[in-house]
């Protein structure tokens, strides 16, 4: 698929020579990879090997002992990458709807909860606090930040976690709709998500 | 809508369905009520103990709701999503105390008329104490946001908070005090005014850096 997409600038993001920790532990050590515009990285590794570590590098939320982490193609670095984590980042005393339009704000992006709400399948959910919503319904509202905010580098740890075969088949087309948009997925995972992966890395073997 | 303005509105509605100042105002009232019955009606002894118990009421009023303001959002993933936004976090933290100090610093100052009558102080003087508590509950939030950001990924952290931020309550309740005691009012406002700013300013910077180094 070509065309314009919302980055048109070609957005990619490169690792190089990467060296974690966590506290005394050194999880990884001198790990490098390159994912360019529409690539998907599979991000593989038994538990406690570093991949939610190395996401959170890339997220910039801790600081990598050595190594660089570059976004390229992408107009403004604050504006470059999604994070989904384990944690939802919810509060249950807000509906769904005041997630999407807090969420609108916080990212600066331009309303679009009808879109959100659509794609994510929680159009019967929208006014329900996320107090009551299921595992894989809360999840879906996790992912649906998604689609809130365009950015153009995702970065996915278990996104899977908690969803039905509806719900995964629905992160499938977010990330193929993604990929076909120019942008990057990077997504740590323990069973292979729909789409075949540009590559997959594996990490703590 | 802005990251401040959402951040405001969203922490203002939970704050708000969460009980809101329900629960601190209650506090403050009740401690501040009991005096008169622990002590006695006279009126010499309640004027002289009556402002510093009202600022130190209003001081662990607000202290109590400090606590879960950044470990909510360190446990369930936020604090990462705020870090993600555009705006910085300072802006975002700030956008926080404002709603705090709106759901939960405005109803405490307002609850501070009846307490102040019930501990005999001149009704000449209320309005002046109010306005003090308005600007004290600014200054309080400030430094707790400081407080409760270093403490957030404390388990039970309450007990700490209180420690580091209780000495940095005491130049509101000492000015605070001298207001509701009708001493020398408008300097004592003009110099409670300075700490809320300063508080207001300083405490989002400080909060922020602590929650960078939480977010690892």
């Amino acid at each position: 698929m070509s065309g314009p997409g919302p980055f048109q600038d070609k957005p990619s993001l490169r690792v190089e020579s990467l060296t974690l920790a966590r506290g005394e532990r050194t999880l990884l050590r001198d790990f490098g990879f390159a994912a360019g515009p529409g690539g998907f990285v599979e991000i593989r590794g038994g538990n406690g090997a570093g991949k939610t570590t190395l996401l959170r590098a890339i997220a910039g939320f801790l600081k990598p002992r050595a190594g660089a982490i570059a976004f390229e193609g992408v107009e403004e670095p604050s504006l470059a990458l999604h994070y989904v984590g384990h944690l939802n980042g919810l509060k249950g005393g807000a509906s769904v709807l005041a997630h999407l339009r807090y969420w609108a704000g916080l990212f600066g992006a331009a309303p679009r909860e009808e879109e959100a709400l659509t794609r994510l399948g929680l159009r019967a959910q929208a006014e329900l606090p996320a107090r009551v919503l299921s595992q894989g319904q809360a999840r879906r509202l996790a992912l649906a930040r998604l689609v809130a905010a365009p950015r153009p580098v995702w970065l996915l740890d278990e996104p899977a976690a908690g969803l039905d075969a509806q719900g995964r088949g629905v992160l499938s087309a977010l990330i193929e709709a993604h990929r076909a948009e120019g942008g990057v997925v990077v997504a740590a995972v323990h069973e292979a998500l729909g789409p075949a992966p540009s590559q997959t890395l594996t990490v703590g073997a | 809508m802005s990251a401040f303005a959402a951040t405001f509105r969203r922490d203002a509605a939970l704050m708000w369905a969460g009980g809101g100042a329900l629960a601190p105002v209650g506090y403050f009232l009740g401690a501040t009520m009991l005096v008169p019955l622990a002590m006695g009606p006279e009126r010499a002894l309640l004027e002289a103990a009556g402002p510093p118990l009202v600022w130190i009421a209003a001081g662990l009023a607000v202290l109590a709701t400090l606590e879960r303001v950044f470990q909510a959002d360190l446990e369930d993933g936020s604090l990462d999503q705020m870090l993600l936004s555009p705006a910085p976090l300072e802006l975002l933290v700030l956008a926080k105390g404002l709603a705090m100090w709106c759901v939960v610093g405005l109803p405490i100052a307002l609850a501070g008329a009846p307490a102040a009558i019930a501990l005999q102080a001149p009704v000449s003087l209320v309005p002046a104490i109010v306005l003090s508590l308005a600007l004290g509950m600014a200054a309080f939030i400030g430094v707790g946001l400081a407080g409760a950001a270093v403490t957030a990924g404390v388990k039970r952290g309450g007990v700490l908070i209180a420690l580091i931020v209780l000495p940095f309550f005491a130049p509101p309740i000492i000015f605070g005090s001298a207001v509701a005691a009708g001493d020398q009012v408008a300097a004592a406002l003009s110099i409670l005014a300075g700490c809320a700013l300063g508080a207001a300013a300083l405490g989002p910077i400080a909060a922020a850096a602590a929650l960078r180094l939480q977010a690892e």
